[in-house]
């Protein structure tokens, strides 16, 4: 097991490095920091060489990218355009959207497996079919209409939230946006859920554990839930990374000042320190992820031994 | 990584030997046994999933190409003295914010949501095909470094870094958000078509075909690629429909198709701008039926051919 992490992880170095090479590229080779810095204004040229020296602008993009990772590894991401840290910025967002994820997470995990299982199982019959449309539904309703149109309703019309969430976005406040966030999820969870509780449930170790008389629900949770988790996992650690970036929308439409409204400000303004940083925390988030992914194939299937 | 490598399952391969005897022979499939994909269409041709989304599809393309056969005029001509005014028997949909026609509007805006979505798709699967075949076909070397070009590409967050491509870059039109779905969407597509050519590669007829004295280019061409396509078409159609509203998405962003534009997307970010529909719901509801309803009907679509395509639910 610990061969197999140190080897995964070493496999991750090549694969980091190349994901944040390309957004080092896209920002800082396509884009012009300095120009972006003064606004529609050219800056005067003395001025513009100096802080181009001063953040190494004046370097190949190579070197420029060496530099900046070289202060990473010692918890140095620069300087955000206001003079703050990006680091405090960081502080501010990740925990925001931190608690929003969880709590997406938590509704996929709950209502999409439930709802998975109680489909797969009754494949074929009415309350089958109208989940199956209903998730459809859900996946086709592009996510930015659904987040508008509950806004308005549950934060204008009825008042039971507040259409935008405070600085602090306690937990209760991300309740409908958390929901919103994850309803596409929630779909492909409840689907896939279903797909590989209706193939399981043909399975001989199923009729072996019928046959020798286990009670209804010890055969579904111990033997035919455990089985069946295993894509639905997967499904499950990719999204966490899709769920902090994919915030973007969510967090625009509440007004939630996590990652997703703090990358966005800083692709706006071409504030590159910040939009580097907080992908380059994004891609790490998103390979760790699937690395624990791989780790729980073990424990949810005993076939499969890491050496 | 624990590649899986266990031999497909015995149907699958009864099933593989009858397609490689069908699909290798010059002469189209005789009657005698079907080939996959006749056996797929058979099942399709019955499946009212797959009847009502290829008709609505059809009609789909049909108004991107022309609009003007349903929406004779033009979707730009807009007075303001008619600002939000409601529906009407002249104007079934109402008009917008701009005084624009809804209806023509959301006619018109079919053209560059479909265009964008089948460009996108096939760029994906193109280079995805290519890119994950080529590392399952040549294996050893290659595999390893394409694969870890693949998990590069997947290590990108797809509404991330199209956001960050597309405010960096100062082009307009569809073209932009075509290249940047493409070039972040294939990493998917590589690994369904990697998987699906390492399968059909250790196919007994493929052994045969090699030890034959048949060339790379011929394996690939005739043996492989018509046997392992099939995974990667399906994911294929499921994509378009995404893409759609990705394209949807990044325009209600503000980086993705921009107002001169008439595309369903841009239309529905100016209806929920500043909540513009709560006294004209008529704004944003037509254009997000619209778009609803086309990517449902590639999903649907997508979801009817993989039925008939995998043989395990057969």
């Amino acid at each position: 097991m610990g061969r197999y992490v140190l080897r995964r992880l070493i496999q991750m170095i090549p694969v980091f490095v190349g994901a944040t090479f390309l957004i080092f590229v896209m920002v800082y080779a396509l884009g012009d920091p300095v120009s972006a810095l003064f606004g529609d204004r050219g800056p005067d040229p003395a001025t513009a060489k100096a802080l181009r020296e001063e953040f190494n602008l004046d370097k190949p993009v190579w070197q420029q990218y060496l530099l900046y990772m070289g202060d990473i590894l010692t918890g140095d991401f620069g300087t955000a355009f206001n003079g703050e840290p990006v680091t405090a910025l960081m502080d501010r967002a990740f925990p925001i959207s931190f608690r929003l994820m969880v709590t997406a997470l938590v509704f996929e995990m709950l209502i999409g497996i439930t709802l998975g299982v109680i489909t797969g199982l009754r494949r074929g019959r009415s309350l089958d079919t109208s989940v199956l449309v209903l998730t459809l539904a859900v996946i086709a309703v592009p996510t930015f209409v659904l987040g508008t149109t509950a806004q308005y309703f549950l934060g204008v019309e009825f008042g039971w939230i507040d259409p935008a969430v405070s600085p602090d976005a306690r937990l209760d406040e991300l309740i409908v946006p958390g929901l919103i966030l994850s309803l596409v999820s929630l779909a492909y969870v409840t689907r896939l859920t279903r797909t590989s509780v209706a193939e399981n449930t043909r399975a001989d170790y199923i009729r072996t554990a019928v046959a020798k008389g286990l009670p209804r629900r010890r055969v579904t949770v111990r033997h035919l839930l455990r089985n069946s988790l295993i894509p639905v996992i997967t499904y499950l650690g990719a999204d966490v990374g899709t769920l902090m970036a994919g915030a973007i929308v969510t967090e625009r439409i509440f007004n939630i000042q996590g990652v997703g409204y703090q990358l966005y400000q800083g692709i706006l303004r071409q504030n590159s320190p910040t939009v580097v940083g907080f992908v380059v925390v994004l891609v790490l988030i998103f390979l760790l992820a699937n690395l624990l992914v791989d780790l729980m194939y073990a424990v949810l299937d005993p076939r499969i031994r890491y050496a | 990584m624990p590649d899986q490598e266990q031999p497909p399952p015995l149907g699958a391969q009864e099933d593989a030997a009858t397609r490689a005897v069908t699909v290798g022979a010059a002469t189209p499939e005789p009657d005698a046994a079907r080939s996959l994909w006749s056996d797929a269409w058979h099942d399709l041709r019955r499946n009212p999933v797959f009847l009502v989304s290829a008709l609505l599809i059809v009609f789909l393309v049909l108004i991107a190409l022309w609009p003007g056969l349903i929406a004779s005029q033009d979707p730009q001509r807009c007075q303001l003295g008619r600002s939000l005014q409601g529906p009407s028997s002249g104007h079934w949909f109402g008009f917008d914010t701009q005084g624009c026609d809804v209806y023509t509007r959301t006619v018109h805006g079919a053209r560059a949501s479909i265009a964008v979505g089948v460009c996108a798709t096939l760029g994906v699967a193109l280079l995805g095909a290519v890119v994950g075949g080529l590392a399952g076909f040549l294996g050893g070397f290659w595999d390893t470094l394409l694969s870890r070009l693949t998990d590069v590409f997947f290590g990108i967050p797809m509404v991330l870094g199209a956001i960050v491509f597309l405010s960096m870059i100062t082009l307009s039109g569809i073209w932009p958000v075509v290249l940047v779905i493409a070039a972040l969407g294939w990493p998917q597509i590589a690994r369904i078509a990697r998987g699906s050519v390492i399968t059909v590669a250790r196919n007994d007829y493929v052994q045969a075909a090699r030890a034959l004295g048949a060339g790379n280019t011929r394996m690939l061409l005739r043996h492989i690629t018509p046997n392992a396509v099939a995974p990667v078409i399906v994911m294929a159609t499921i994509m378009l429909g995404t893409f759609i509203a990705l394209e949807a998405t990044l325009s209600y962003l503000g980086v993705g198709l921009r107002p001169p534009t008439v595309s369903w997307g841009v239309d529905i970010s100016a209806a929920s701008d500043g909540m513009q529909f709560r006294n004209a719901p008529h704004i944003l509801l037509y254009p997000a039926a619209a778009l609803s309803v086309t990517v449902l009907a590639f999903i649907m679509l997508g979801d009817a051919v993989r039925d008939a395509l995998d043989p395990k639910l057969r």
